[in-house]
């Protein structure tokens, strides 16, 4: 049954989106299904303690930690829970390597799958008609929008997340990194680093 | 047979617009509401994951064309709440009574809501056939792309790929089936794979003969080739 209305019940709210929030909250909070309170745990869990930093420090770990980095890319979904970054939409984890000779980056083209406890809440771009259906097509188009060019001989492969598995990039390690250590490589690792829409920062 | 969700591939939708690197998460003040509400709506358990990704899918394509983000969120969670019986029409149009719901003594509270973040919802499952495929068999997606259940109904093989040759890149184990549990049919676990298919297979011009498209798909997905 594919439940196709015409008269969809979300056209009684008021058409203005925040009011249509408002409403609907108002709703819920008035019968006792929602707790305002309990909403704003959420969102102050996602504006403030679960973002790219996470992932930023699972990145600097494996580039210090050659027996961390193995792990992560045998069963990333341990590796990260070690850390404590396991939760909603990070159930099951995938951990894919950038080299050379090819790039990953990720997408969702049906909705907007993204690895939450590892980077948080997706960034609108992530989420917009425009990404979702360049990024599998002209990966190399979608780069040029963010900055990036790829050197001739590397390859793209482009992860859609179709299923609840969810991609992290392993960014390269930049040149002149060397004697960094894990907490300062984490500052060079960017969100979209770990996306694959962008580069790991060079210092200096 | 597919949905305007379905956009894969698609041309037409212009640049991609990169965010500034001090954007804030939530752009306004509403879409952190709208996440939070249906996150908190979602807790009393009146539905899964794959029924409220389908009814965001079963917005109208003039609605989900139009809908910015979040607005797709909170009109599809308004939906489900009226059509799984949690809401009538009446409390939308805000005429009815404010007396306590029967559901109310499962409303999300405040004090577990770290926990409840921190538990997630596993979708791999121990039970349903065995793997019929091994990493390197070469497979094609069935054609056209939709759900084999029900007409119209949701379903995570997006229609670029569809009747495309790939191989098995990685096995994911068992995973519940969207095609079944979005209608409320029972999980219906089955093999998932990363299946990776040359961009060629794919596209009529790609944009570099070494390009790769990766997707998740489940066993009942694919034909061995």
């Amino acid at each position: 049954m594919p439940h196709d209305h015409h008269d969809h019940p979300h056209s009684l709210l008021p058409p203005e989106p925040a009011l249509r929030v408002k409403a609907l909250e108002t709703i819920l909070t008035r019968k006792g299904l929602i707790d305002p309170a309990a909403l704003d745990e959420i969102i102050d869990t996602y504006e403030t303690k679960i973002g790219p930093q996470n992932g930023a420090r699972v990145v600097a770990r494996a580039w210090t930690d050659p027996e961390f980095k193995a792990q992560l890319l045998a069963d990333a979904t341990a590796a990260v829970s070690e850390m404590g970054f396991y939760g909603r939409q990070g159930e099951h984890i995938t951990v894919v390597e950038n080299s050379p000779v090819q790039h990953n980056m990720v997408v969702c083209t049906l909705c907007s799958c993204y690895p939450w406890p590892l980077l948080g809440i997706p960034p609108g771009w992530y989420k917009s008609d425009a990404y979702r259906s360049r990024a599998v097509r002209e990966p190399r188009r979608v780069l040029a929008d963010f900055g990036v060019a790829l050197p001739a001989e590397t390859a793209v492969r482009v992860w859609d997340s179709t299923a609840e598995m969810r991609y992290l990039v392993l960014p390269m390690r930049p040149e002149g990194s060397e004697g960094m250590d894990e907490e300062a490589l984490v500052e060079l690792v960017t969100r979209d680093s770990m996306i694959g829409t962008g580069l790991a920062r060079v210092p200096g | 047979m597919s949905r305007v969700h379905d956009m894969g591939g698609r041309f037409g939708h212009g640049p991609v617009i990169p965010d500034a690197a001090d954007a804030p998460v939530f752009a306004e003040d509403w879409h952190a509401r709208a996440l939070a509400v249906t996150l908190a709506a979602g807790g009393l358990g009146q539905w899964n994951l794959d029924m409220s990704r389908h009814a965001r899918e079963r917005l109208s394509p003039k609605d989900y064309t139009r809908f910015s983000y979040y607005e797709k969120w909170i009109s599809a969670l308004a939906d489900l709440l009226v059509e799984r019986g949690v809401l009538t029409a009446d409390d939308l149009r805000g005429v009815s009574d404010d007396e306590r719901h029967e559901l109310a003594e499962r409303a999300l509270k405040a004090a577990v809501v770290p926990d409840v973040l921190a538990r997630g919802g596993p979708a791999d499952r121990e039970a349903g056939p065995e793997a019929i495929f091994a990493v390197g068999d070469a497979v094609r997606t069935l054609r056209p792309a939709g759900n084999r259940l029900v007409d119209g109904g949701h379903t995570r093989l997006p229609g670029y790929a569809a009747g495309a040759l790939g191989r098995i890149l990685r096995r994911h184990g068992n995973h519940v089936l969207p095609d079944s549990n979005a209608h409320g049919m029972g999980e219906a676990p089955e093999p998932l794979y990363a299946v990776v298919f040359p961009a060629a297979e794919l596209w009529t011009h790609p944009e570099h003969p070494g390009d790769e498209v990766v997707l998740d798909l489940w066993q009942s997905y694919l034909e061995p080739a």
